[in-house]
């Protein structure tokens, strides 16, 4: 563990943004929750991580500490940049929950999209299929495209409804089966969006 | 723990900050008294300056009306709408150079080199004289000088535009505290009352730019949720059609083509620009151009000109639609709408407007003023004055690196809110490898040649490992000011990586240093300059004053040596007039001034005898 030592007076700062000793701003050292006082869950009430957002960045933003020394200011934008990334991240429930899965260590960058899900081969050939004989000029397979771009919208939806209640599961008791289960949904809502773009892209 | 450790400025003395409305047509200078923000006037009492720059004879460089005068009688020693230069390339704005009577130099491909007089200057150095003109204004207004300023920039400005503006602050002598969006400017100065809270869109229709932005008020909090615009759509491509018409209209009316006469041009374009002034209160005007003799006359009624400039207005709807589908909002959900820019007085653009945003647009604030008043209020927050305000500004365009094939890998979305930051891990492909490029653009498309290329950097020094060992963890980070930083840190030795930036439009760091240095050493030639013109209208003065006393009365009185000094002096002083040298010519007007005393004297007496003859002394 990195002992965390207060630049200014050198004791544990003891606070999040401020020391608690000496009142100077600190390098942000925390997770996005932690940075907006939040408990790592990702059902969020959007008025409630506005009004924080609002209150912390009256607090750290750079206009605030224009008329103090370089090394104040530096930090004030560190932490402002990380206070924005944080709101933004933390507002949307897709990059919230991909965050959360980042800090249990089901990194996004690990999901491989061009791996199909065994439940969607059939659709995913079907569309191919149809997507082909569209590019070479048949028009008859129009209908299937279209059907087929209401099939993977309606199966969005229906994996945003899974979603919520897994999010209310991670919520309820923090087990990691429900991380996975939101891991394995996000990757395989990746996969039904470039289908729709696809289905939608081949669209008249 | 409180907050009252960060925000106690009491004992400090408030900074002097002007907010400065660097425009394409029109610049505009403000500041912020202890209650509202202020425009400075000159000492004619105007508030606006022109935002043109021209050399006089002599080789002094004038900004604002003083090179009004010189674009209307040697266009082409005058330079105006720089602010569709900053930032570009030559082959960016081929379009515009075709109509500007100013001449571009060669090698303008990362910077464009503008040919003024017997100077070559690059755009921030053209909107520096801008900037050095407001910064008089205000130093004579407040009597001390004036060294830190806001300015506003277009939304939609990219990196290059903004450092090129920032650039231009720094060769004026200006320390640029922040760089505000002006669209955002504008809506500091309309919400300045605390209580208003909603979402408010601001239509902001330039000279040269078009910016929409959407913002949420809350508190004192302004929250930009969504910008979007073009950087090249504005009053000037109106004020273009009209003179194309008009053009075609003397081709066939005089059977001349004024396109070759650069100030017939320039004559026209006020005329133009007159006209579309009226139509703004009327609903048919006329085109009215005398020129050598010659009349043109040409109606124009509202109808035709709105059938002219639709698609113009068209132009500005699908920025304005793509911003409300980014704030993640409905037309229905904006409270107000807030026009700014000189162009949102046409009548069809206000009636667009309403009808995109289903409001009655706020007209209130006049349309030339409220951004450079927004910028007095951003610099009132800087100095302390305003602390209960804070803005809360986006990033316009989407920030990426380039990755194998061309395929650009965004790291920072638009209209993230700024400062934002993204961190990206890179390593090596190959055993040893020394360096790694990285090519960062801006832009919203999937290719890198589609979007615009801002720098390359260039990680140089890594140690040297087997290839894929090394982890440099490059921090991207966008400034208050929309501005790119890079940092780089290779993660096993820990070291700060080098990072050397090659800007691919503007101006490199030390390109800036040089262009001060000689602005300081152009602003002592013209100082010179100008100390030479003075000392030698006050020649002028005495040498006349001189001649003419020597066939008064007086000069008969004066002895032979003194009769002669004064020849002497006299002739000294015709010689000196011709140096290069106002000191030697103040020297000898001294001498000339000496030695002409007495006869000063003389005349003085006889004047005096005059007026006293015939009087008693008693009536003196």
């Amino acid at each position: 563990m990195i002992l965390n030592l207060c630049w200014n007076c050198g004791q544990p700062p003891e606070g999040v943004h401020f020391c608690g000793h000496c009142g100077s701003l600190q390098a942000p050292v925390v997770d996005y929750f932690a940075y907006l006082g939040l408990p790592q869950k990702l059902q969020i009430d959007r008025q409630d991580l506005e009004r924080r957002f609002y209150e912390l960045s009256r607090r750290l933003h750079p206009d605030r500490f224009f008329r103090r020394p370089e090394r104040e200011r530096q930090l004030s934008e560190d932490a402002t940049a990380w206070l924005n990334d944080a709101y933004r991240t933390l507002k949307d429930p897709v990059a919230r929950a991909e965050y959360l899965l980042g800090l249990h260590g089901l990194d996004k960058t690990e999901q491989k999209s061009s791996n199909v899900p065994p439940e969607l081969l059939e659709e995913v050939f079907e569309l191919n299929m149809a997507l082909e004989e569209i590019r070479s000029g048949d028009e008859s397979a129009r209908p299937q495209i279209e059907a087929a771009r209401k099939k993977f919208a309606g199966m969005l939806e229906d994996l945003h409804g899974s979603l919520e209640t897994c999010f209310a599961e991670w919520d309820g008791g923090g087990r990691r089966e429900a991380l996975e289960k939101i891991y394995g949904l996000l990757n395989r809502r990746n996969y039904l969006r470039n289908l729709l773009r696809e289905a939608q892209g081949a669209e008249p | 723990m409180s907050s009252v450790f960060q925000i106690d400025f009491g004992d400090q003395p408030q900074d002097l900050i002007v907010g400065i409305d660097l425009g394409t047509t029109n610049s505009l200078v403000a500041y912020m008294d202890s209650v509202r923000p202020r425009i400075i006037t000159d000492q004619d009492g105007e508030k606006i300056v022109p935002s043109i720059v021209g050399a006089l004879p002599n080789g002094e460089i004038v900004a604002g009306r003083a090179a009004l005068e010189v674009l209307l009688t040697v266009p082409d020693r005058a330079v105006y709408s720089v602010k569709r230069l900053m930032g570009k390339g030559v082959s960016d704005v081929q379009d515009e150079l075709k109509l500007f009577p100013y001449h571009v130099a060669p090698d303008s491909e990362t910077v464009i080199k503008i040919e003024l007089g017997d100077r070559v200057l690059t755009p921030p150095e053209v909107s520096a004289h801008i900037l050095k003109r407001l910064k008089q204004i205000a130093e004579a207004h407040f009597g001390q000088p004036v060294t830190k300023a806001v300015i506003t920039v277009p939304a939609y400005f990219n990196d290059a535009q903004r450092q090129a503006t920032k650039d231009a602050g720094r060769i004026a002598g200006l320390e640029v505290l922040r760089l505000v969006n002006e669209p955002t400017a504008a809506s500091l100065a309309y919400g300045l009352d605390k209580r208003k809270q909603g979402t408010v869109a601001v239509y902001d229709l330039g000279g040269g730019t078009f910016d929409i932005s959407i913002l949420k008020l809350h508190d004192g909090i302004f929250e930009v949720l969504a910008t979007n615009g073009d950087t090249h759509l504005g009053g000037d491509d109106i004020d273009n059609l009209l003179i194309q018409i008009a053009l075609e209209d003397l081709a066939s009316e005089w059977g001349e083509d004024l396109t070759k006469d650069p100030v017939g041009v320039q004559l026209l374009r006020r005329a133009v620009i007159e006209a579309k002034h009226r139509l703004s209160t009327e609903l048919e005007t006329s085109i009215e151009f005398d020129y050598r003799g010659r009349q043109y006359n040409r109606v124009l009624e509202r109808a035709l000109f709105n059938r002219l400039i639709a698609p113009i207005v068209e132009r500005t709807l699908e920025p304005c639609r793509q911003a409300v589908e980014d704030a993640k909002i409905g037309v229905r959900d904006i409270d107000e709408v807030v026009l700014v820019g000189g162009s949102t007085r046409i009548p069809l653009i206000r009636e667009t407007v309403q009808v995109m945003f289903q409001k009655k647009p706020h007209t209130e604030l006049n349309p030339d003023e409220v951004v450079a008043l927004g910028a007095a209020v951003q610099a009132g927050i800087l100095s302390g004055v305003q602390q209960d305000m804070l803005l809360l500004d986006v990033t316009p365009l989407s920030l990426g690196i380039e990755t194998m094939g061309g395929v650009v890998s965004k790291l920072i979305h638009r209209n993230s809110t700024i400062p934002a930051s993204a961190t990206e891990a890179f390593t090596t492909g190959v055993d040893g490898q020394k360096n790694i490029l990285i090519h960062v653009v801006q832009g919203e498309r999937e290719m890198a040649p589609d979007c615009r290329s801002l720098a390359r950097f260039d990680l140089k020094d890594i140690p040297p490992m087997p290839a894929g060992m090394a982890r440099i963890e490059v921090r991207f980070l966008i400034d208050a000011n929309g501005i790119l930083s890079v940092t780089a840190r290779e993660q096993r030795s820990g070291k700060e990586q080098s990072v050397e930036v090659k800007p691919s439009y503007g101006l490199s760091d030390q390109q800036v240093e040089a262009m001060i240095e000689e602005s300081i050493e152009q602003a002592e030639t013209d100082f010179q300059r100008r100390q030479l013109a003075e000392a030698r209208v006050h020649a002028d003065e005495i040498l006349a004053a001189t001649e003419k006393a020597m066939e008064h009365d007086a000069w008969l009185e004066l002895s032979e040596e003194e009769r002669a000094a004064v020849k002497r002096a006299s002739n000294e002083l015709r010689v000196a007039y011709h140096a290069e040298d106002h000191l030697l010519v103040r020297t000898h007007i001294d001498k000339l001034d000496a030695a002409t005393r007495s006869l000063a004297e003389q005349m003085m007496d006889t004047a005096v005898k005059e007026a006293l003859r015939g009087k008693k002394l008693s009536e003196v």
